[in-house]
């Protein structure tokens, strides 16, 4: 089993292609996670008692990419992920809390603060950018590549681009 | 039952992305520092069985669907501001949810960030809708349109630029 450890992405990743098309021939569904962000979001603001009913964005086909959508497909999608990802975590022993990423201890240090900062900043920089694009790597990556369309071709290859500049800027060329 | 059907979905999505360990942060932004591609090779493979899968269905009548529309603006753009983020969380918006599941407790700092994005997004929405949206506005296009070939040609293309690619992978051990 152990020597097998390479074939792992290969077989879960066509497994999980194999879910995606049970999914959109039975449910009618094609995976997707990054609306429920901007949903969730709306939704607590609303909760706490700040209208925001006045942005065009609630307007959007009913208030479809607001929490009034909820609760909806994609939310039990993503809920999901994360109680499948706790059950095989369990089950196989690889739980693990963990209080910092160790790759960005080794190269920010301990420091919980700066990791707070980068975050939040990225965490915005990363929404905004799915949202705009019209999708995260499930959305355009999977999904979108799966059905072919240039839209999420091109979305995929800028995420990368993105990225890897970023990671290069702040991690230094290969070296480990 | 769309509901039920979504949750399943999701804990079975979850499972497997968890086993082959893509929801780790080092996998991530091993990925884009170009020395650890599992996630490159989780996402390609999902892909090509994925679109064998959802032309035969749409060849057979089952199912019909469109391409997200495309604007090169809103993908040029919104693709780099997502890229940026992601190097600088190590999670995308799914995988965080898993990794939160298997119990690295700090991607709260990464959710948080994203959930403050959509509301930011909720703000610049008109703004993005009237003057990035119409920069190369061509609509709902697939590759196989594009290129006016059969969608089997581009899958088979697809997958034989996959096999090379996956075996470039495996001799340098990424």
């Amino acid at each position: 089993m152990k020597s097998k450890a390479w074939l792992k992405p290969y077989v879960y990743g066509a497994l999980a292609g194999l879910l995606l098309v049970l999914s959109v021939a039975i449910a009618g569904q094609f995976f997707g996670t990054s609306t429920s962000y901007p949903r969730m979001a709306t939704w607590l603001i609303d909760l706490i008692g700040i209208d925001l009913g006045y942005l065009a964005f609630y307007q959007v086909r009913d208030g479809a990419l607001t929490g009034a959508a909820f609760p909806n497909w994609q939310l039990l999608f993503v809920v999901g992920i994360g109680l499948g990802a706790f059950l095989s975590s369990m089950a196989t022993k690889t739980f693990k809390a963990e209080r910092l990423p160790p790759m960005w201890v080794d190269r920010f240090g301990d420091r919980l603060g700066l990791r707070v900062v980068h975050s939040i900043f990225g965490g915005i920089l990363v929404m905004v950018g799915a949202r705009m694009a019209g999708g995260c790597p499930s959305g355009h990556g999977v999904s979108g590549v799966s059905q072919l369309g240039v839209s999420s071709l091109l979305a995929l290859t800028m995420f990368f681009v993105g990225g890897i500049i970023t990671a290069r800027i702040l991690y230094g060329r290969r070296s480990s | 039952m769309t509901l039920f059907y979504g949750l399943i979905t999701g804990i079975i999505f979850g499972a497997l992305l968890q086993q082959a360990q893509v929801l780790r942060f080092e996998k991530q932004v091993g990925a884009m520092r170009l020395i650890d591609m599992t996630i490159v090779k989780f996402m390609l493979s999902t892909i090509i069985v994925g679109s064998v899968g959802i032309y035969l269905l749409s060849d057979l009548g089952v199912v019909s669907f469109d391409p997200r529309p495309l604007s090169l603006g809103l993908q040029v753009i919104g693709g780099l501001l997502f890229g940026i983020g992601w190097a600088l969380i190590g999670y995308c918006p799914g995988t965080s949810l898993g990794a939160l599941g298997e119990g690295r407790y700090h991607v709260i700092w990464p959710i948080s960030g994203m959930l403050i994005g959509g509301l930011v997004f909720a703000f610049l929405y008109p703004l993005t809708q009237e003057y990035i949206r119409p920069i190369g506005n061509f609509g709902s296009i697939s590759l196989p349109d594009l290129l006016g070939v059969s969608h089997w040609l581009v899958i088979v293309a697809l997958a034989v630029g996959a096999f090379f690619l996956f075996r470039f992978f495996e001799k340098n051990n990424l």
